[in-house]
């Protein structure tokens, strides 16, 4: 008996529980039904807006350090370094406001010549302002939370900037919160046109931060280094205009008819924190067509 | 305690709270790829302690939270943390005599099951890992194991979770 024990002892330490196996089938079969579904025909919407809801108060306790970091940082900060920091805003202000005038002259007498030309084109103002929730944890997909949803009038395509340039645009609005894909996203392709000779083309998200891919741009064209990108307006989703990044590499393969540039985002997307959401064109504000590559990239007449 | 029911879910509750809240915090540079995925070792932790309460079907549950936390497809940390489950409980009466040192090597075996599980559903819908380091997170994980595993030990203790 005495010798039986511990060998019984060893074989409980190795019994595999069958039950176990076949609940873990079930709730595989499950999962992967969900994510079918899901995927292919967005049909859960609703089971993901009661769950996000139950989130939202961890989504805020997840904030919290970040949150009390930056308010530790600016209540602890010495009162030297606050007044240094509000002459700085001050003279920046002035700046701004100097800059601003001649913005307006230029915007009227832009409306004015428009008018003559019979050509309308509007320019949307920022609407809204979100902050950042969470972010993806997985490392090459981008996309973001905010922390406003279909309840504060955001809709599934509607532009995100930042006040450098654009970031993204909505894919998924819940009740309270949002999904944004930035621009970087391996799946995202954005219609853009360089500022300087009004060539069209798409920037590629790569999957990194700080790189944009500008394909079919034939090696005859002119391109340089530095040369900055703005939203063509094309494919009606993003107005026309907005900075989305500057070109930091041009590479002429003489075996390929394009040349592989490369280009910088002027949004640091690795650090956001507050977004601008924009008010766009009104055809773009029907939330019905998913809003990814195909959609984004979908030329329209000029 | 033999006639206690269940007691403490409170604990368990809060320590995936904890665990996701800590989970968001970036790392200072380059550290921040190997940032663990504390959730996903929390649950390895219950499923340690606790197999009769906390099984493959409360970690499918969690999972489910997380998808629509971190705005993954509904279902993929899912079946992700219940094959997560599903290991842990299988292996706890072997893992549990182990100190937390040599626990940690386990639990990487695990991790790294995990993540390859998610990042395979990831590939599937379209967003295929680049390279090597989305594993990255699992080391990470089993460095961070003793210290978790003796808070969430020393926790269990103190408030009498059974």
């Amino acid at each position: 008996m005495a010798a039986l024990k511990p060998s019984r002892r060893i074989h409980d330490l190795f019994t595999v529980n069958p039950r176990a196996t076949l609940q873990l089938g079930l709730w595989v079969a499950l999962s992967i039904v969900m994510m079918t579904v899901d995927h292919r025909y967005h049909a859960l919407n609703g089971v993901r807006d009661v769950l996000s809801t139950a989130m939202y108060p961890v989504h805020y306790l997840a904030r919290l350090p970040t949150d009390i970091q930056t308010w530790l940082s600016e209540n602890l900060a010495g009162r030297a370094a606050l007044l240094e920091e509000n002459a700085r805003l001050r003279e920046k202000q002035v700046f701004l406001n100097a800059q601003l005038q001649k913005l307006t002259i230029l915007e009227a007498e832009n409306r004015r010549l428009r008018s003559l030309l019979e050509s309308a084109v509007n320019t949307p103002e920022p609407v809204l302002i979100a902050e950042l929730l969470a972010v993806d944890f997985d490392p090459y997909r981008h996309h973001i939370l905010l922390n406003r949803g279909r309840q504060h009038g955001l809709y599934v395509g509607q532009p995100v900037l930042d006040q450098q340039g654009v970031i993204g645009q909505i894919i998924h609005t819940d009740l309270l919160t949002s999904t944004a894909i930035l621009i970087t996203d391996p799946n995202h392709a954005l219609p853009i046109q360089i500022n300087r000779t009004g060539a069209r083309t798409l920037a590629l998200g790569t999957g990194h931060f700080q790189e944009l891919e500008l394909p079919h741009i034939p090696n005859n064209e002119d391109v340089k280094v530095g040369d900055v990108l703005v939203t063509s307006g094309m494919g009606g989703r993003f107005p026309r205009g907005y900075p989305v990044g500057t070109v930091t590499r041009v590479e002429f393969d003489p075996g390929s008819p394009f040349a592989r540039i490369v280009a910088k985002p002027v949004a640091q997307l690795d650090r956001i924190r507050e977004v601008l959401l924009l008010e766009n064109a009104p055809d773009a504000s029907k939330p019905t067509a998913p809003a990814l590559t195909g959609a984004a990239a979908a030329p329209k007449k000029p | 305690m033999t006639t206690a029911r269940s007691t403490g879910g409170w604990v368990i509750a809060s320590s995936f709270l904890l665990a996701f809240v800590v989970g968001s915090i970036p790392l200072p540079g380059e550290l921040d790829r190997f940032r663990p995925d504390w959730v996903a070792m929390v649950l390895i932790y219950w499923c340690l302690a606790l197999p009769y309460r906390f099984g493959i079907g409360t970690s499918w549950l969690v999972g489910l939270l997380v998808d629509v936390g971190r705005g993954a497809l509904l279902g993929q940390y899912a079946l992700a943390f219940a094959a997560l489950a599903y290991l842990t409980v299988q292996t706890h009466r072997r893992i549990r005599v182990f100190s937390p040192w040599r626990q940690a090597f386990s639990v990487l075996v695990f991790l790294l099951i995990e993540q390859v599980l998610v990042f395979w559903i990831s590939g599937v819908i379209g967003y295929p890992p680049r390279d090597g380091w989305y594993l990255a997170p699992a080391v990470g994980g089993m460095i961070g194991w003793p210290l978790l595993f003796i808070v969430l030990r020393d926790a269990r203790q103190y408030f009498q979770v059974t």
